[in-house]
């Protein structure tokens, strides 16, 4: 019986591996790479005990906690303790989304769209393609774990012994072999491929915000989150290999709970049944400003949350800063020059806001394009055959991306200094952190004109404001580090900003930039208004 | 009264001529069919009606309104189905179908909800989940479901089944006889046939041929079928005979309208025992005019 169910699985294991021949190594080869070179770069910037006590003493806050886990071994904080500390749980979440994709892919994915229909109609087992994607991913992951593994352990590092790299690299396979099993389930639970990733992600979300708030208050919280569970494996410290085993033994549980799923159910069939959306629309969706809002809702709240997550991680280590930056050269070459008379903290903080206003200017330029998308897929003849004119239709999505930008600063902010006055002992007033930040809206509107621009007259150029904006990135962020001349980033309206509170307040500077930003909107929409769409 | 007139239009992409100096004009409470093989500027043809696409030079009105300049005031009055229809996927079908209505500024609740009924929608379904038949109702009823005066359907039934070609040709019935007008390009001729007052014929850019089916039947041949006692001689040296062929029921052939006096006393001269004639169906003289 079970051989007849699993009939000819292993044909379609060699299937799957040629159909991702490609994408399962770059998978591999991507998060073991970035593990392998990273180890040795914390090694680097960290040479001595004493900076990486500092770095210590900086992460080891309620925030950091929430965000990276429990710090072990902080009193003895070694280059291997410091990987486990601040590597080990993003890793494993880049795991898991490897897993999620690998098995919706070949499971839902390939349902959903009748291919399983397909190889069903042969002599296959009713099992066999859940056994072979399940048997690919355990296989992929444990080939993940033993590259890791091995590799950390071949770097040389004092502190990373080869019980410790075989453990980390463990950890990840288990959490990955764990969210294999759950995402087998979701597949069989959903009907949608769309679905079966949602579901799993959100598993994967509460599996990290249950460990959250565990670590920082309940230890049997984070015991029950499989991420919380391979972290107290305190790998390159104490080494506990039980966890593991213990995630291990819930994965094939679930697989267990998948494989009587896919027996029991008709092919196609799904045991959550889609929601019925609305059959009519609301009463507030009649305009374009209104539909863009619609179509960009999801995007603007995962959005806000990064955002402000990003500012309360800046803020949480602004505690701790003053010593941090005293013993680190490379990061003091990063800060301005003329910031005599200013604590470190605040000539970081200037930094920081130019380069949270780089970050912020990303959905608001995804907004505007995302008009560009809907021409490209034919979607805008629906709305300017309506009667919509072209300029009310792109200044609805100019509004809300004018609105996004404004939002973004303000809430990077708010976590910003939210965190920051817990942690400070002499925090940074709100009224001067908002002032530091909104003094970076005319170059984010400048980059916003622009785009408008590209839109109205070369909409095959939008590309372009991204290239602008990563050159942005590098020229004002990295460019005192590696001494590149003042007027590279001049060539972005984010050079052009007067760094507050170390500089001055510059109202003419800011005002052009303005006045830049709107008239580059005023041609943008005058080409847009001229140009045939589609 | 014309509600819709193209002048000499024409259209170029880079240096591709799209449309070349097209001239048409659609009567009040006219089903207009628009015909012509894929690429011909059928769709670039509307785009420029719909004020999407700029004219090169010549004119498009309707209403008597600039079709570039005053694209927003003529479409409060005009409805439009897309030839391919492509739908925001994560809004569901009911929501689509009210803010299309929405932005042409009518809303008819009880006609929307007959609509998705007759063409059996399921209107809470996400459109990604839409066949291309289901997304071309979407579109349809939310165009049928406003109150317009012009209509411009863009191959509005490229993806129905016959049941719902049917309902569709009711609808445009029933809009015609509340006087409403509607440009209806189409290569399904025989929706044309049965649907359209008058018909242009559009190939490479250029209208090849216009009028009523009447007058273009007029202009082409005839097809008939003709059985004789005594086999016919030299039937192909007739002037105006085409496309013979024998079948079963004697010989079959095209005849030029205006040599049928001709031709017919030709062939009496060989003892007729049948004679059929009937005119050219749309489908025949497409054929005839893009071979």
């Amino acid at each position: 019986m079970i051989g007849q169910l699993n009939k000819n699985s292993k044909k379609l294991i060699r299937f799957i591996l040629r159909r991702d021949r490609v994408r399962i190594p770059i998978w591999i080869l991507a998060i073991s790479l970035i593990t392998i070179i990273i180890a040795p770069a914390f090694a680097e910037m960290f040479p001595t005990q004493q900076e990486r006590m500092l770095m210590a003493q900086t992460m080891s806050n309620p925030a950091m906690i929430a965000m990276v886990g429990p710090g072990y071994g902080l009193d003895n904080y070694t280059v291997g303790a410091m990987m486990a500390h601040e590597m080990l749980l993003f890793t494993a979440l880049a795991v898991a989304i490897m897993s999620i994709f690998l098995v919706v892919r070949h499971t839902r994915g390939d349902e959903e769209r009748g291919r399983l229909e397909l190889i069903r109609s042969l002599p296959v087992g009713r099992l066999s393609n859940l056994s072979a994607t399940v048997t690919v991913s355990v296989v992929v992951n444990i080939i993940l774990s033993l590259i890791i593994g091995f590799g950390l352990y071949a770097l040389g590092i004092e502190s990373m012994g080869l019980n410790g790299s075989l453990l980390y690299g463990a950890a990840l396979g288990s959490v990955g072999i764990l969210f294999t099993a759950v995402t087998a389930v979701f597949s069989q639970l959903s009907q949608s491929s769309r679905g079966a990733i949602g579901y799993s992600f959100a598993f994967l979300g509460i599996c990290y915000l249950v460990r959250a708030v565990g670590d920082v208050g309940n230890e049997i919280l984070s015991l029950i989150s499989p991420l919380g569970l391979v972290l107290r494996s305190e790998v390159y410290v104490n080494n506990i290999w039980w966890p593991v085993f213990v995630v291990l033994g819930e994965a094939v549980a679930i697989i267990l709970v998948a494989y009587y799923l896919n027996f029991k159910r008709d092919l196609q069939a799904g045991l959550i049944q889609p929601r019925p959306g609305r059959k009519d629309a609301s009463p507030f969706l009649r305009s374009p400003f209104s539909l863009a809002l619609r179509l960009m809702r999801s995007a603007i709240i995962a959005w806000s949350v990064g955002m402000l997550v990003l500012g309360m991680s800046y803020g949480s280590v602004l505690g701790d800063l003053e010593a941090f930056f005293e013993s680190n050269e490379l990061i003091k070459s990063m800060l301005p020059s003329s910031g005599q008379g200013f604590t470190l903290t605040e000539q970081f903080l200037t930094l920081l806001m130019s380069i949270i206003s780089i970050f912020g200017t990303v959905p608001a330029l995804q907004i505007l394009l995302k008009l560009k998308g809907e021409e490209k897929r034919d979607r805008c003849e629906h709305l300017l055959a309506g009667a919509v004119s072209r300029t009310r239709l792109l200044a609805g999505f100019l509004v809300i991306s004018i609105a996004v930008s404004i939002i973004m600063q303000f809430l990077t902010v708010l976590g910003l200094w939210a965190a920051g006055s817990i942690v400070m002992e002499q925090p940074i007033s709100f009224s001067r952190m908002i002032s530091a930040a909104f003094v970076y809206m005319p170059a984010m509107w400048t980059m916003i004109g622009l785009t408008v621009l590209l839109i109205g007259f070369y909409p095959k150029a939008t590309g372009f404001v991204w290239l602008y904006l990563i050159f942005a990135f590098f020229v004002v962020y990295l460019g005192r580090a590696l001494q590149l001349p003042e007027w590279t980033a001049e060539l972005t309206p984010f050079g052009h900003i007067p760094q507050i509170p170390v500089d001055d307040m510059n109202f003419v500077t800011v005002s052009v930039l303005t006045v830049i930003a709107a008239v580059l909107s005023v041609f943008g929409f005058a080409g847009y208004n001229r140009r045939d769409i589609g | 009264m014309s509600v819709l007139k193209i002048t000499n239009l024409t259209k170029k992409f880079g240096k591709f001529t799209a449309l070349n100096r097209i001239n048409f004009e659609m009567q009040k409470g006219e089903v207009y069919g628009f015909i012509g093989p894929n690429g011909a500027g059928k769709t670039t043809t509307i785009r420029v009606l719909l004020g999407i696409l700029k004219a090169t030079e010549g004119e498009a009105s309707i209403f008597g309104m600039d079709a570039w300049r005053d694209a927003v005031e003529i479409h409060k009055r005009i409805a439009y189905v897309p030839g391919d229809v492509n739908l925001w996927g994560n809004l569901t079908g009911g929501e689509v179908i009210d803010l299309l209505v929405r932005l042409r500024g009518s809303n008819n609740k009880s006609r929307r909800e007959q609509l998705i009924e007759k063409f059996d929608l399921d209107p809470s379904k996400k459109c990604r989940t839409y066949s291309k038949g289901n997304r071309q109702k979407v579109a349809l009823i939310s165009a049928l479901a406003s109150d317009a005066d012009v209509y411009i359907l863009d191959e509005p039934t490229s993806g129905l089944d016959p049941l719902m070609e049917k309902v569709f040709q009711e609808c445009v019935f029933e809009l015609k006889s509340r006087g409403k007008s509607i440009l209806l390009s189409s290569h399904i001729l025989s929706e044309v046939e049965k649907l359209c007052d008058k018909v242009s014929i559009i190939r490479q850019g250029k209208i090849i041929e216009s009028g009523t089916l009447s007058e273009l039947r007029h202009l082409t041949r005839t097809n008939v079928i003709v059985e004789t006692k005594k086999p016919i001689e030299a039937l192909d040296t007739v002037k105006g005979v085409h496309s013979l062929n024998r079948c079963n029921q004697g010989i079959s052939m095209q005849v030029d309208t205006e040599e049928l006096g001709n031709v017919i006393k030709y062939i009496s001269e060989f003892d007729i025992v049948k004679l059929e004639s009937f005119p050219l169906t749309l489908e025949e003289l497409f054929i005839r005019h893009y071979k």
